[in-house]
């Protein structure tokens, strides 16, 4: 889960790291206000998003006076923010975080996450601060320090010092560079974070390390026992479609394509995503229903997939262990007509109970394109996009019946025209 | 003979009263040797009780004590899972799986952390299980689409390796061990300790290796089979679309700082000399066409 910069502001500071003073403002009132309650000459009026990149997208802007910040405010809050995290459509800006000025004299950069090879949390720092840590780490990897932490010892004095003297931290600065590090690894260790970022860490002109920035993101499966890190969601920065999913313990992912797909498990929706990209199409989603499916959750798996209004073709791609194809079939069926299907749909079916289910697909009437194997699918569902999309629609059009062979022998007297 | 596990095996499970221990229960009893191998269940407030005749203890101590039992499956719910996986490494198991998903990252740390220099070996979590076909069973794989054979499988994935399984079986191509070894970033054995296992393993032929985006997991192990494999090893690579950032499904497939691509994964297998497919259907064939 992830949370705005003032929120991380707000833990780090829990945790005893310095950071700007600064408030949160919903309106441009409000971040006015906050700048009156700050005080002092300089400010900075920064996008709350949660996506980075916010300062090169034009969404943080010095302010030297409080008109400033009004005109400031103005302009930022609202405004569709673009940054390479955003997408080509931007985020919506709906909070602010105005803050003192700061007085930097060098930006440094500091990390945190779990270390799949070693299997510990690393502390990765770098004198290179304020720019793309990615691009630093692949130009001059020799510029990020890194440390791998003993969870039963912390981050030691020593592994703190050494740290902070190899990104650059003066000597006269060592005892605050070890206790931002190690309140840092305090707080990503309490509050299960899997990712904290501090880009930029400033040294300032009178030797202060200060947190300029923050981002924390959290374990989604640790925040059963945080409840006052659920309190600081904000479904505004979340895919609706996604949260939508959630509800019905569905694991669902917007993608740029045009075939929906529905799968159970995670490995074989990735596959099945890589299948219709192999064969020429482009999925629209990733969509894991999971062991348990019922009708209840695949018709809210349809309802989802087909709010996406890019989508042209749906695949579903089900091996049936625990979870028995007919079940899945039934869902099917019955999702299919409460959503009023209207755009082809590819099923692949194998493993517990197939014949059943397939028996159930065929004998509802429905136009389902059954396939034999993931790639036949693939195929099928690209070949049906191609299909619909290569004729030029006048009108709306009725349900493509044609793509539709092996339904037609079933097909009951229920045809509307 | 088989990696792991086989007839021999005794096992307890630890959350045997849950829904989910239950139900996994009765039909790992029910394949191969099942009724033989499933000689325990644990939990700490029924000791003395039995499930259908499986007798509970209070502590994997006194199971093994009690029963001889070797290796745990644990279906114990997320919050109290790693502390169930500390308790079976503690009573020096051989082995032990870890089917429970949604462990907080935090916690297998601290777990991996104390498993130092311990015997015991952990598969998951987040992990459909390990079987040996026709003999035993341990996990949540539906047992029918297995076929006992040649032909290792390791997988951090659940149904995409019934997929690879069912494609083996369909083909005539049995299996000697399929090992899911799960999708959680911190977690026990990984590909490269499967391929190990499966080289010194007289019955495997050849193996097929299925991989996912995110950490370098499948690199390292492709570097060992170029150095130290006999046997022929196969692999596909699931997320080709997956974007940078986003987590697809398991906590450990996320593509992050650009690294864990499944292009760069297959680029490196290849190099290393795994013939690769950007298939899945065609996992089995695959694996086929390697066999002399």
């Amino acid at each position: 889960m992830k949370i705005h910069e003032y929120q991380g502001k707000q833990i780090f500071r829990e945790y005893g790291m310095p950071t700007p003073r600064g408030f949160p403002a919903m309106s441009v009132d409000e971040a006015v206000e906050a700048a009156k309650k700050l005080g002092g000459k300089v400010w900075v009026v920064k996008a709350q998003i949660h996506a980075g990149g916010r300062g090169k997208g034009g969404g943080v802007k010095v302010a030297k006076s409080l008109d400033e910040v009004r005109a400031r405010a103005k302009e930022i809050l609202g405004m569709q923010l673009k940054t390479h995290q955003t997408g080509p459509a931007g985020q919506k800006v709906r909070r602010l975080l105005v803050e003192e000025g700061a007085d930097i004299k060098k930006e440094l950069y500091a990390g945190m996450v779990v270390d799949r090879g070693t299997q510990r949390v690393v502390l990765m720092a770098s004198s290179e601060g304020g720019m793309d840590i990615e691009e630093v780490a692949a130009k001059t990897p020799e510029k990020i320090r890194k440390v791998f932490i003993d969870p039963a010892q912390g981050l030691t004095d020593a592994d703190a010092d050494e740290i902070a003297l190899g990104i650059g931290i003066p000597q006269s600065s060592l005892a605050q560079g070890r206790a931002v590090f190690q309140a840092l690894y305090k707080c990503f260790d309490a509050t299960d974070a899997s990712l904290a970022e501090i880009n930029p860490l400033i040294l300032t002109g009178d030797g202060r390390v200060i947190a300029l920035d923050a981002k924390l993101n959290f374990d989604d499966n640790a925040l059963f026992r945080h409840p006052e890190e659920i309190a600081m969601r904000d479904l505004d920065e979340e895919d609706p479609l996604e949260i939508e999913a959630s509800k019905y313990d569905l694991n669902y992912i917007s993608l740029d394509g045009n075939i929906a797909c529905m799968v159970n498990g995670a490995g074989l929706a990735m596959a099945t995503m890589d299948t219709i990209k192999l064969f020429g199409g482009a999925p629209a989603n990733f969509l894991d229903v999971g062991g348990g499916a019922t009708a209840e959750r695949v018709t809210a798996a349809f309802k989802i997939m087909l709010s996406n209004k890019k989508v042209k073709a749906i695949l579903v791609n089900i091996f049936g262990g625990i979870m028995k194809c007919d079940t899945i079939a039934t869902g099917i069926v019955s999702a299919a007509r409460e959503v009023k299907l209207n755009v082809p749909l590819v099923v692949r079916m194998k493993g517990t109970n197939e014949d059943l289910g397939k028996k159930i697909l065929k004998d509802s009437g429905l136009p389902i394109i059954s396939a034999d194997n993931m790639g036949d699918a693939g195929k099928k569902a690209v070949a049906a996009v191609k299909a619909k999309t290569a004729k030029p629609k006048p009108k709306p059009k009725p349900k493509p019946k044609k793509k539709a062979p092996k339904a037609k022998k079933a097909k009951k007297a229920k045809k509307k025209k | 003979m088989s990696i792991l596990i086989d007839k021999n095996t005794r096992v307890m499970t630890q959350g045997i009263t849950g829904k989910t221990g239950q139900f996994h229960t009765q039909t790992s009893r029910a394949y191969a040797n099942g009724k033989a191998c499933f000689v325990a269940g644990v939990n700490p407030k029924k000791a003395g009780e039995d499930f259908e005749g499986i007798p509970i203890f209070g502590t994997v101590a006194d199971a093994k004590k009690a029963t001889g039992a070797n290796v745990s499956v644990i279906y114990v719910p997320p919050p109290f899972a790693a502390a169930a996986i500390e308790e079976a490494v503690e009573a020096d198991l051989d082995l032990v799986i870890c089917i429970t998903e949604g462990i907080p990252v935090r916690d297998m740390v601290r777990t991996k952390y104390k498993m130092k220099g311990k015997r015991t070996l952990l598969v998951g979590p987040n992990c459909p299980g390990v079987i040996t076909p026709d003999e035993i069973k341990i996990g949540i794989m539906p047992g029918h689409i297995h076929k006992r054979g040649p032909i290792g499988v390791v997988s951090r994935s659940g149904t995409l390796t019934y997929e690879a399984v069912g494609q083996l079986t369909e083909l005539g191509l049995g299996q000697s061990t399929c090992v899911g070894i799960g999708g959680d970033p911190v977690n026990g054995v990984k590909h490269i300790d499967v391929l190990k296992m499966f080289n010194d393993d007289p019955k495997t032929e050849a193996v097929i290796m299925v991989g996912e985006i995110g950490g370098s997991d499948e690199e390292n192990a492709a570097r060992w089979v170029k150095a130290n494999m006999k046997k022929p090893v196969v692999g596909f690579i699931a997320g080709v679309t997956a974007p940078p950032g986003k987590r697809m499904g398991h906590a450990g497939a996320i593509i992050s700082g650009g690294k864990g691509t499944a292009q760069e994964k297959l680029a490196v297998m290849e190099e290393c000399g795994i013939k690769t497919t950007r298939n899945p259907a065609e996992m089995g064939r695959t694996l086929k066409s390697v066999l002399g």
